[in-house]
């Protein structure tokens, strides 16, 4: 698979969010600032490449090789929780106003489920290191994106009227709705 | 608090999904049918109930500082047993619901009771909190993907009780967000009126 069709394809036709629901809490959940939500989709970014690197080289180097396959689950979980707080301990030291913008994402990421699912997935299509660090990259940007635009939506929501029963996480729920919806006229651009 | 209430909180008044909104992904992600919803609300269910057990277990030897990466490996090591049960019994089942059972150990409910719960109660209750939430959470999706399936197939559980095709983007990924949306305006109204 060609670089560019890994990135189109990661980025729109299926995005983590609207097509594959990975990450949809710190979604609800974070999105109601365009601010914060660059900031998180930074600290993603980060991250998610960072993630993606340290458990392919695990998976072919230590777990292929050993037979040690099905321990995945566990030893991907805890890599992704010990780097997380290893960026959060180096990043405070050598750049701090990077750690004051990232910082309060940054313990949030680990529970954060397109984490570890990208890191799976990379590993699930059989990419090679680059391609799969393309592959993170690419999401991370995606998911960033369709933060930012949802983001952009509910700053506009908070001044409308919306019934009573609906205010809130429903709301944003048929929102986030109608944006997949939009978001599936990408499908089949991609084989 | 009696057993029974603590057995009974994660059905409506607590439930996962519907009131506390933990564990939006596999809810969003797996139930394009009721069955498959019944399958990972009952995966994650046993995950639950075994870590919050475990954690129970163990909560006086795990130091106050490592305790959060120490439950993690306990769900995770559930999680994996999960993997290789549905995988040698059930592959259709764990085909269909894929990436979301490894991701069941990134659920925030169960860690989530873990940390609430469990490191705080006896062993007993705890495996009855963890059976209520797991009944609970399968409850929602089992909900959820019973909504899906009649509007986007008409059929329920794979019978079909409705003449057509019914409406497509119902199984597909915006009918997810559409269908919990309105179902949880619905369990707000609902929850006004009686309190």
């Amino acid at each position: 698979m060609s670089y560019f069709v890994i990135i189109i394809s990661a980025i729109f036709v299926s995005n983590i969010v609207l097509t594959q629901f990975l990450g949809i809490c710190p979604f609800l959940g974070v999105s109601t600032r365009i601010s914060t939500s660059i900031g998180m989709g930074g600290a993603l970014l980060f991250v998610m490449t960072l993630a993606t690197m340290v458990t392919w080289i695990f998976q072919y180097y230590v777990l292929v090789p050993m037979g040690l396959v099905f321990m995945q689950t566990i030893v991907f979980i805890l890599v992704i929780a010990a780097l997380v707080q290893m960026v959060e301990i180096v990043l405070k030291k050598i750049s701090p106003s990077l750690y004051q913008a990232l910082g309060i994402f940054l313990p949030l990421i680990t529970t954060n489920c397109a984490v570890l699912g990208v890191a799976i997935l990379t590993v699930q299509k059989h990419f090679d290191l680059l391609q799969g660090v393309v592959f993170a990259m690419a999401t991370a940007v995606g998911y960033t994106m369709a933060l930012v635009i949802f983001a952009g939506i509910r700053e506009h929501l908070e001044i409308i009227e919306v019934p009573k029963g609906m205010r809130g996480v429903p709301i944003a729920l048929v929102t986030a709705g109608i944006l997949a919806l939009a978001f599936m006229g990408f499908t089949g651009m991609v084989k | 608090m009696n057993q029974v209430q603590n057995l009974t909180k994660g059905f409506i008044k607590e439930n996962p999904v519907f009131v506390l909104l933990l564990g939006m992904c596999p809810t969003l992600g797996t139930t394009t049918s009721a069955f498959n919803g019944l399958g990972m609300g009952l995966a994650t269910a046993f995950v639950l109930v075994g870590s919050n057990v475990v954690v129970s277990l163990v909560k006086n030897l795990i130091p106050d500082k490592v305790r959060i990466p120490a439950f993690i490996v306990i769900i995770a090591s559930f999680v994996t047993i999960v993997e290789l049960v549905m995988q040698a019994y059930v592959p259709v089942l764990y085909a269909q619901l894929g990436l979301f059972i490894p991701l069941i150990v990134v659920n925030c409910i169960v860690l989530g009771r873990a940390e609430a719960f469990a490191s705080k109660n006896t062993v007993w209750s705890s495996a009855i909190d963890g059976l209520g939430m797991g009944l609970g959470f399968a409850l929602a999706l089992t909900i959820l993907g019973a909504v899906r399936e009649l509007l986007g197939s008409g059929a329920l559980f794979g019978i079909h009780l409705i003449k057509g095709d019914g409406m497509l983007v119902f199984i597909l990924a915006p009918g997810a967000f559409i269908a919990l949306g309105y179902i949880i305006a619905i369990i707000n109204k609902l929850n006004k009126k009686t309190a």
